[in-house]
């Protein structure tokens, strides 16, 4: 139960290899273009509608969907997808429906899904349990806000085993040794947070995530991807300059609740006018 | 000890998790279990938080460890303990109480005569001495009862801090003299209305201003139990109970105890209670949790007898969680022991079989509760009144294990007396139905308000 080693694995960070949320990220870049990162919540509304709702995402200019598991003690999320979530488990959504959702978006659009988890239902189905059902479903990985590699081992031995990516994040407190130490353990990408506090729409995301994603590339991160309070194309285009991947949430769950799966599409392709076409490889 | 749940047996069941290394070391009597530094007890503890939080958990543990060092820092703490909070505390002679025990000798370890009127006093001076160490301005808390609050926004006025407590909205109704008490005090009282709007949504909003105003704000967690160093630092700071109780027993009935009882909900108590009995191999150590209803009725807060480990606010413990892995909400008629988590080293001593977990129900409870203020002229805490309730239930059973020749009033058995009823009266009455019909009181009652 100590800390694990934290040696990147072939295929880890530093390189592509099996990696759906690389592929996803390098095509963006190939494209000249940050990646576009959409997060939305498992069976909100319902388990059919947040299917089609992911769906809209990848066909309206979203590169990678993030898939959250409500969970009943969310500490990082604020209110709108607090609220999300607390729906979508009093409509009786359960564990297992996650894969449902997945394997859903999965079968329709080439988008890589990751799926954003609290880590005590992944521990309660049994990580390698989950794991296996995850990459059966098609799911690239999972982005853990409250595991750290620290505490990951079994996490790391099961996304070895089945080829999954694992997103850790790195926040603007992170000191150097845990930057080198989580870039090392991750795979897919990094994740940035971008300001010290939970998930909601902010106006500016600050300084801090410029410099966060500067320290995870120099800790020899690839793809460092900012989330956070990012709600706008201007924010998405701001922070693509510097990023190698944008990460909106809390607005589209917004769009979703209040306008349904149309107005996650409307709302999806205003923000991918947030990564324009530039010249081949312009982003960096 | 940990019954059939109904729930499908998961990759992290209760035999999977004792460390047999630990246990078969303690057996042998070759380890002391005092003082364990964490992160870990045996398969519990550990950091299950965002990385957002992980530098000022490296900062709280740095300065902790610092601080315990440091002389002045242990001379500070010592002397707010004695010129402040009231310390030591008395151990009485319960003997009315204890022909109720199966004639045993009872003896009670007094933390309802400290300041604020809990053994709370004790973690929050020396978390805000650390706060002050670290340089921030501002501590926030949670509370479910109000003791935990109330002594917080005490420390925080007595050390000049800003503090902001967090409370389930449910309870601030429940408890609205706490609220107005810490008020007075100078705190915020933020009612939380999210999830159960009890304990557990309290600590989940007090992790979110964390989060967000880390920089100047310190954590001042009222238990035992969250990430690394909560369990290890709050159990220091409370360790002077079982300190001053064994030595106090020693000098009064010239022996150590059989037995040591006392209430766990997070555990803060109960384990700095036990430590200072846990190398002493034949005294016997009981935590008694929250039965609720019963632990057959679903209404309970019995985390250690029917939980699962898990993962909740920072640590692996048991916990209380359904098929799923989400929490499920506790019940007692004790605010401040209606937890679905406790504190990681309780979870360590029950695998290994060094202490004890056994739930109480309400009713039993409040039967000790009466029983208690009616013998000794005591009202204790409806926390206590689990241990109290214990405590007689262990007194029984000893008398019943005598040997030929031995009397009842050879055992001893120690309770620590955790916190004084003062805001339990309210519920009391309306549970005994003390309550005249057309007193203001009543009509609150008969709304499962307390005030």
């Amino acid at each position: 139960m100590t800390t694990q080693s934290t040696n990147s694995p072939a295929g880890g960070a530093t390189g592509v290899g099996h990696s759906k949320a690389a592929a996803a990220i390098e095509k963006a870049r190939s494209e000249g273009r940050a990646a576009l990162i959409g997060y939305l919540p498992a069976g909100f509304p319902d388990v059919q509608t947040s299917i089609d709702a992911g769906i809209a995402l990848a066909r309206n200019g979203v590169d990678l969907i993030e898939i959250g598991i409500p969970y009943s003690d969310p500490v990082m999320d604020g209110q709108v997808i607090q609220e999300a979530t607390v729906q979508a488990l009093d409509n009786g959504f359960t564990v297992p429906r996650i894969f449902d959702v997945v394997e859903g978006i999965t079968r329709e659009t080439d988008a890589a899904v990751l799926v954003m988890t609290y880590w005590n239902p992944v521990m309660r189905m049994g990580v390698r349990a989950f794991a296996e059902r995850l990459a059966a479903a098609g799911g690239a990985g999972l982005i853990t806000p409250d595991l750290i590699p620290d505490e990951a081992a079994e996490w790391l031995e099961a996304s070895d085993e089945f080829g999954l990516d694992r997103v850790f994040l790195v926040a603007p407190s992170t000191s150097p040794q845990r930057m080198q130490n989580t870039v090392d353990a991750s795979r897919g990408f990094v994740y940035a947070v971008s300001v010290m506090g939970v998930t909601g729409a902010r106006t500016s995301v600050g300084a801090a995530a410029r410099a966060v994603v500067d320290a995870a590339h120099a800790a020899g991160a690839d793809r460092v991807c900012v989330g956070l309070g990012v709600s706008s194309s201007a924010q998405v285009r701001e922070i693509g300059a510097y990023a190698d991947g944008v990460i909106v949430g809390t607005a589209l769950v917004a769009a979703l609740r209040d306008g349904g799966v149309e107005a996650v599409a409307e709302l999806t392709r205003e923000l991918s006018t947030g990564t324009p076409k530039t010249a081949p490889g312009g982003t960096a | 000890m940990h019954q059939d749940t109904g729930l499908p047996a998961g990759d992290a069941g209760a035999a999977d998790a004792i460390d047999g290394g630990a246990a078969e070391a303690f057996l042998s009597h070759d380890q002391s279990l005092r003082h364990a530094p964490g992160p870990y007890f045996g398969a519990y503890g550990g950091r299950w938080m965002p990385e957002s939080l992980i530098a000022a958990l490296d900062e709280l543990q740095e300065t902790f460890e610092k601080a315990k060092a440091d002389p002045e820092f242990t001379a500070q703490v010592a002397d707010l303990n004695r010129n402040y909070a009231g310390r030591p505390s008395l151990l009485t002679e319960a003997q009315r109480f204890a022909e109720h025990c199966g004639g045993v000798r009872v003896f009670l370890k007094r933390e309802d005569l400290n300041h604020t009127g809990s053994h709370k006093i004790n973690n929050v001076l020396g978390q805000a001495l650390i706060a002050k160490r670290m340089g921030k301005t501002r501590v926030i808390a949670e509370t479910g009862a109000g003791q935990h609050g109330v002594a917080s926004a005490t420390a925080a006025a007595l050390l000049g801090l800003e503090c902001v407590v967090y409370m389930g909205a449910e309870d601030t109704r429940r408890q609205a003299l706490n609220v107005a008490r810490m008020q007075l005090l100078g705190a915020t009282v933020i009612p939380v209305t999210n999830g159960s709007q009890t304990l557990k949504d309290a600590i989940n909003d007090a992790l979110r201003d964390w989060v967000a105003n880390v920089e100047t704000t310190h954590y001042l967690l009222g238990t035992a139990a969250g990430a690394h160093p909560f369990p290890a630092m709050v159990r220091y700071f409370h360790e002077v109970i079982g300190d001053e109780a064994r030595e106090q027993i020693l000098e009064q009935a010239g022996r150590l105890p059989d037995a040591v009882c006392a209430c766990v909900g997070g555990g803060s108590n109960a384990i700095g209670m036990f430590h200072g009995f846990l190398d002493d191999h034949d005294v016997a150590l009981y935590g008694f949790e929250a039965g609720g209803d019963g632990v057959d009725t679903g209404r309970h807060a019995a985390t250690i007898t029917l939980g699962r480990p898990g993962v909740l606010h920072g640590a692996r413990s048991y916990l209380m969680q359904d098929e799923d892995g989400q929490t499920m909400e506790s019940h007692s008629i004790s605010a401040g022991l209606d937890y679905p988590g406790v504190g990681p080293e309780h979870a360590y001593l029950s695998d290994i079989g060094r202490a004890h977990y056994e739930p109480i129900t309400d009713a039993e409870a409040m039967e000790a509760f009466k029983l208690l203020s009616r013998t000794e002229g005591i009202i204790p805490a409806i926390e206590t009144a689990h241990a109290l309730a214990g405590a007689m239930k262990v007194g029984r059973r000893l008398a019943a294990d005598l040997g030929p020749g031995e009397k009842a009033s050879d055992r001893i058995v120690v309770v620590n007396l955790s916190g004084r009823g003062d805001k339990d009266v309210a519920t009391a009455a309306g549970y005994f139905d003390l309550l005249p019909d057309d007193s203001a009181e009543q009509e609150i009652a008969e709304e499962g308000e307390q005030l």
